[in-house]
């Protein structure tokens, strides 16, 4: 039985912060930085800006993954006063999955409006994880993995690790070279992508050729065999903020649904996280989100006009575009080469760069995701807008916690 | 004694100074490793000396913080070597265990009889022959008559540090490069008498270090010295040689800096390296060589005047250039002294580096940087066609540097038929790894 909704629900107000870290000529490791105060206020702020008062907010959900160990946080929830006095003494709950925090906070405020208690709830969606050097992060981020079953076992940098994995079981199969050179492009069309968009954290890049730096042989001594380090995402720090609401909603805040897109369908779904995969070259459960999403809003592959995928690795960004169904199993690689998720090609896919280009504040993520499609789709995306064809008003967005374990994929809709 | 026994027990004497704490660090790194992966984890211990508390507290620190780098950078070791160890599972807690079993290692002390129950030795105290003589001939007294000593002196022979007590044969040179830790090349000094075992032992240790090891004959100077003295000598000759047709010394100064930088594609100026190893330093190694090879040509009366003047470079406590030959803004050179004023004239003042740019000419066709040729693999074409197009030219600038290149050529040579070493690639070999230049002075480009 496929799934509908009791109601109409719309995504409105986005903002993202700029994503802060190695790249950025305002990043400096040694300075301090904004921490996660600054960061919920300045994206709740931003999205709240554009509709008329923030007290017409029901209420707030805060999306993060890991800010008890980053920066030793924990009760977020409790951060949205700071957006703005009026949002003292109502709901706000925080909810975590991983790298899918985002996508599920966005669920969680869907689920706010449709209950019928709230018209309106915020998400915003944060983290900071510049507090510590990489190969600490690496131990923090692995609590998105089974930590007593598999961390002890796994690769100093545990989760680059099981993903260059996939990458090896896809070449396995699929032939090397081919595939290297579609990674390869993909970090350059992520770049491209980021140097349009000024709030991305490769906006300052200036590399002249970044398809051959992507062309970087892997090297097992300085990181892994597999992939190298321009097939990772970065190491960010940031917050996005949407505003989800009913049609009433809507109207209380001051919204027309020309400036906003509506939830056409969305699925969620979790693997065993103490299991792994059996074929390592298929995201499964993203399938699985990304058909019950497709099925809700009645829509197929072919009516999608723009994508943002969670390409936390390259090889995590074909993969999606094969369990989304633009393209089948091992095709992925002659899809990016041919330029097909380009900006300017049939799919404009992680059109502010992606988790790789535009950056990766983990708990944020998913929102940051939501937020562009919700421009590009109302054309508000300026200096980094795609043209989205019209016969297919689609948007697409898959956000994945650990290794395709929770996966929440949306439809978006431009209605007006 | 097998050499990971004799690494049990391992001094350091000069501890805090430059190249004391580097060795510190080299040696630490290396026994906590061993240590790691011994099944006897007991009994290691590095005697860490020097003269002042202070100091060695500093040196702590600087361990301490030192050991996380290389904890950071070796971590898939270490996750290795702990893999069964069920209590540790994250990086930041493998990392943390090392570090805390490292720093049990060094010992610090400013009694030099601590250091009674060494196997072996690294001294680097300072280049002073009473001192370095007192101390083998405490140590001789405490330690055991199987102790092997490694001095790190970049100038005295070690026949000279041999002569006390009982050392005989059990002393050699590792002359390590500053700063050790990072720099690849170590000089290994053999004395006549040097037992076969030392040698072994050293070149272990070098192996497991992971260092280039080029040996030196047991020649006041040995390989570095004996071509670096004898190359900053030729520029300051250069220089008294410009003044005499009407060029300011300071100006003299700046133009053989440019000179040995730019036209010959040395990673820095001869009077920056100078600087960078200390006025006093160098008048210090002059003066030992002058003394050991009897030739009063190792002299110079400008760097004597210098330092009369407490001008005398070498390095802060943090790592930046102090004022030298030339002067420092954010380790760049902005000035050069000059002894008549007692005052650093800057390259701003009037433009008048210009005048001496336009005096030199151009650099010869092809020049690129040294960084740049530095990982360029066709970098050997390029420097022949380079050297070629120098040779071509009668600019000052060009005159000036085939001179130079042809001195460095012949003081190779010198090392060779005076007997510092049997090989002039071993003077290449010192040259690119410890100096960093791109090619050695003896070559097929000229
Ligand atoms: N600095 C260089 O570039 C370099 C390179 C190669 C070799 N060397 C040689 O290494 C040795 C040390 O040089 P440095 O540059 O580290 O000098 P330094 O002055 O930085 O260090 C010398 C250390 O010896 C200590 N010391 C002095 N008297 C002592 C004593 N009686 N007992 C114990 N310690 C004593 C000093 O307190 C100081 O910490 C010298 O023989 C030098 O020729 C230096």
């Amino acid at each position: 039985m496929t799934r509908k909704f009791p109601k109409d629900v719309f995504i409105t107000a986005g903002f993202n912060t700029i994503s802060l870290g190695s790249g950025r000529k305002e990043f400096n490791p040694k300075k301090p930085r904004p921490g996660i105060a600054q960061y919920v206020a300045e994206a709740g702020k931003g999205a709240v800006k554009q509709i008329n008062s923030p007290a017409n907010i029901d209420e707030c959900v805060v999306a993060n993954f890991m800010a008890g160990r980053f920066v030793h946080q924990g009760h977020l929830g409790a951060f949205a006063a700071l957006i703005d006095d009026s949002l003292e003494y109502k709901p706000s709950t925080r909810v975590e999955g991983a790298c899918c925090s985002g996508g599920l906070g966005l669920v969680a405020s869907m689920k706010n409006v449709l209950s019928g208690l709230s018209d309106v709830s915020m998400t915003v969606g944060i983290e900071v994880q510049n507090s510590v050097k990489a190969i600490y992060g690496a131990d923090i981020l692995a609590g998105a993995g089974y930590y007593d079953g598999t961390r002890k076992d796994g690769h100093a940098f545990y989760f680059p690790s099981l993903f260059a994995d996939k990458a090896k079981a896809f070449y396995q199969k699929y032939g090397e070279e081919k595939a290297r050179k579609a990674m390869a492009t993909w970090y350059a069309n992520a770049i491209q992508n980021a140097r349009l968009c000024p709030e991305a954290q490769e906006n300052h890049n200036t590399d002249p050729d970044p398809f051959s730096t992507g062309m970087t042989p892997p090297n097992p001594k300085a990181f892994l065999d597999g992939i190298n380090v321009f097939d990772c995402s970065k190491v960010s720090d940031g917050g996005s903020a949407i505003i989800l609401a009913t049609r009433e909603g809507l109207k209380k805040i001051g919204k027309s649904e020309k400036d906003s897109v509506q939830i056409a369908g969305y699925g969620h779904c979790v693997a065993d996280i103490t299991k792994v995969a059996s074929d390592l070259t298929c995201l499964e459960t993203t399938r699985r989100a990304v058909e019950q999403a497709y099925a809700m809003a009645g829509v197929t592959p072919a009516d999608i006009g723009i994508f943002e995928c969670h390409d936390c690795f390259t090889i995590t960004g074909l993969l999606s575009l094969e369990a989304a169904g633009f393209c089948t199993a091992g095709k992925s690689t002659e899809f990016v080469i041919d330029g097909k998720s380009r900006r300017d090609g049939i799919l404009p896919t992680n059109s502010s760069g992606g988790l790789i280009g535009f950056g990766h504040y983990t708990g944020g993520t998913g929102v940051r995701q939501a937020v562009d499609i919700l421009r590009h789709l109302t054309g508000t995306a300026g200096t980094y807008q795609v043209a989205v064809d019209p016969k297919r008003p689609y948007g697409l967005m898959i956000s994945m916690g650990g290794n395709d374990r929770t996966v929440v994929a949306f439809v978006f809709k431009k209605v007006a | 004694m097998e050499l990971n026994t004799r690494l049990k027990n391992v001094a350091v004497v000069g501890a805090a100074g430059k190249m004391g704490r580097g060795i510190c660090l080299l040696m630490t790194d290396l026994i906590a490793n061993l240590q790691l992966n011994s099944p006897n984890k007991l009994g290691y211990k590095i005697t860490m000396v020097d003269v002042s508390d202070d100091a060695l507290s500093g040196l702590l620190e600087y361990l301490r913080s030192q050991l996380r780098k290389y904890a950071e950078k070796n971590i898939n070791n270490l996750r290795k070597a702990y893999a069964s160890r069920k209590d540790l599972v994250e990086n930041g807690e493998m990392i943390d265990e090392f570090i805390n079993g490292a720093m049990l290692l060094p010992r610090p002390t400013t009694l030099l009889e601590a250091a009674k129950d060494a196997t072996i030795v690294f001294e680097a105290a300072i280049e002073n022959i009473d001192i370095k003589n007192q101390i083998y001939a405490t140590l001789d007294k405490v330690c055991s008559k199987d102790t092997f000593y490694y001095t790190n002196t970049s100038s005295m022979p070690i026949a000279e540090l041999e002569k006390v007590g009982g050392l005989k044969g059990r002393i050699m040179g590792v002359h390590f490069y500053n700063p050790p830790p990072v720099q690849k090349l170590v000089e290994m000094i053999i004395s006549k008498n040097t037992r076969p075992e030392v040698k072994e032992a050293a070149y272990e240790i070098g192996k497991m270090l992971k260092k280039t090891l080029i040996p030196s004959n047991d020649v006041a100077g040995f390989i570095g010295n004996g071509h670096f003295m004898r190359d900053g000598l030729h520029a300051i000759g250069e220089v008294e040689a410009l003044q005499k047709i009407g060029m300011k010394m300071y100006e003299g100064i700046y133009a053989l800096n440019r000179v040995s930088q730019d036209f010959m594609i040395r990673p820095m100026g001869i009077f920056q390296l100078i600087d960078y190893v200390g006025l006093d330093v160098y008048q210090l190694i002059l003066q030992v060589m002058k003394k050991h090879l009897n030739d009063k040509e190792l002299h110079s009366q400008l760097i004597d005047e210098m330092i009369k003047q407490d001008v005398k470079g070498g390095q802060f406590a943090d790592g930046s250039q102090k004022d030298g030959f030339l002067k420092y803004e954010k380790n760049r050179p902005v000035g050069v002294y000059c002894t008549k004023e007692k005052k650093y004239i800057l390259f701003t003042e009037n433009n008048w580096t210009k005048a001496i740019d336009e005096k030199l000419g151009e650099v010869p066709t092809g020049y690129q940087p040294w960084k740049a040729l530095l990982s360029d693999k066709g970098k050997d074409k390029k420097l022949e066609a380079y050297f070629t197009s120098m040779k071509s030219m009668n600019t000052t600038g060009a005159t000036l540097a085939w001179k130079y290149l042809l001195r460095s050529k012949e003081i190779a040579h010198f090392l060779k038929n005076s007997g510092v070493t049997d090989d002039v690639e071993n003077v290449n070999g010192v040259l690119m790894n410890g100096f960093y230049h791109l090619y050695g002075p003896v070559n097929k480009y000229y």
